[in-house]
């Protein structure tokens, strides 16, 4: 036994325990994909909400942070909300086909398997904390809370992502401690939903994706 | 300098063995199928290779199954893990006294 063998006998000890436990295939340019949809969908989002179009737009909550139950029947069945509603479902349908076709493509050019053991497990833990938050959210909407749309998600998500880290990337961990921490900085300031929604699904997205994508993809 | 490759534990020697090991320190358990996949071996390698590990009482076995589909899952035994920690450090001490 010479020394080259010693040395790929660590080396895959090192490459069984990482490939095992963690799915490495995640495409880091889906992620900035994602983040530029989200931009997108946050300005259509913008563009819907504030007529007459203006820069500086913000939800006015003076009158309490929430609508009645009176109104919210009135507000959630309007062309705005169906607008928006058809804007989130465009913006997450595209953001998952991205991420599944360009991880697939990464997952077969790194020869790790797609819908193994180690991703099953990254959307089972995944699924938990978006699964509560989305529920959560909607009993929310239905309430008329509206305001706690947009915190929410990015808490949820962020949870998800933090949850998601051991199975995964361990950078992923930040991003979701990030994600957690704009949540509650827009649930200081209602009324700023959008514009902390852009940031987090948006910039945080392609700041990450780009960060992974030096790191991990080519 | 001496190099002592006794320390080495036998068991380990063969690559599949270690691989399948090393899946196991790390997981709670893993089944067939999946340690297929990823060390990317023929079902026979890896059965005989786990029934040598089984030999050694290195892990353990449980059969279950999913729906009508047999499923069979591999843990690693106190022995085994006890087995591998010692076998990482006498590879580490190797390769330090060669630094030398």
């Amino acid at each position: 036994m010479e020394e080259t063998k010693l040395h790929e006998d660590l080396a895959s000890i090192r490459n069984m325990m990482e490939r095992s436990s963690r799915f490495l295939s995640l495409s880091g340019l889906s992620g900035v994909m994602c983040g530029i949809y989200a931009l997108i969908g946050a300005a259509l989002a913008y563009a819907v909400i504030y007529q007459p179009f203006s820069l500086s737009g913000y939800r006015d909550y003076d009158k309490g942070d929430h609508y009645t139950m009176a109104d919210t029947s009135v507000i959630l069945f309007t062309p705005i909300v169906a607008q928006l509603f058809f804007i989130a479902i465009s913006v997450l349908t595209a953001s998952l086909v991205t991420v599944y076709m360009l991880t697939r493509r990464k997952a077969k050019k790194q020869g790790q398997v797609l819908w193994g053991k180690s991703s099953k497990t990254l959307v089972f833990q995944m699924c938990i904390p978006l699964l509560t938050g989305a529920t959560f959210i909607l009993i929310m909407i239905t309430r008329g809370y509206i305001g706690i749309v947009s915190p929410a998600c990015l808490a949820f998500y962020g949870l998800a992502l933090v949850a998601a880290s051991a199975y995964t990337y361990t950078d992923i961990r930040y991003l979701g401690l990030c994600e957690i921490a704009l949540g509650i900085i827009a649930a200081i300031f209602p009324g700023y939903g959008l514009l902390f929604w852009a940031l987090g699904f948006g910039a945080l997205h392609i700041i990450y994706g780009t960060l992974l994508y030096s790191k991990y993809d080519g | 300098m001496k190099v002592d490759f006794n320390k080495l534990d036998k068991a380990f020697e063969n690559r599949v063995r270690l691989q399948i090991m090393s899946v196991l320190m790390v997981n709670e358990n893993y089944d067939f199928t999946s340690l297929k996949e990823l060390l990317e071996v023929t079902d026979g390698n890896l059965a005989s290779n786990l029934k040598a590990l089984e030999k050694e009482e290195y892990i353990t076995i449980q059969k279950s199954f999913i729906g009508r589909k047999p499923n069979t899952n591999y843990q690693a035994s106190a022995k085994g893990r006890k087995a591998f920690q010692e076998h990482l450090a006498a590879l580490e001490q190797l390769i330090q006294q060669q630094k030398k």
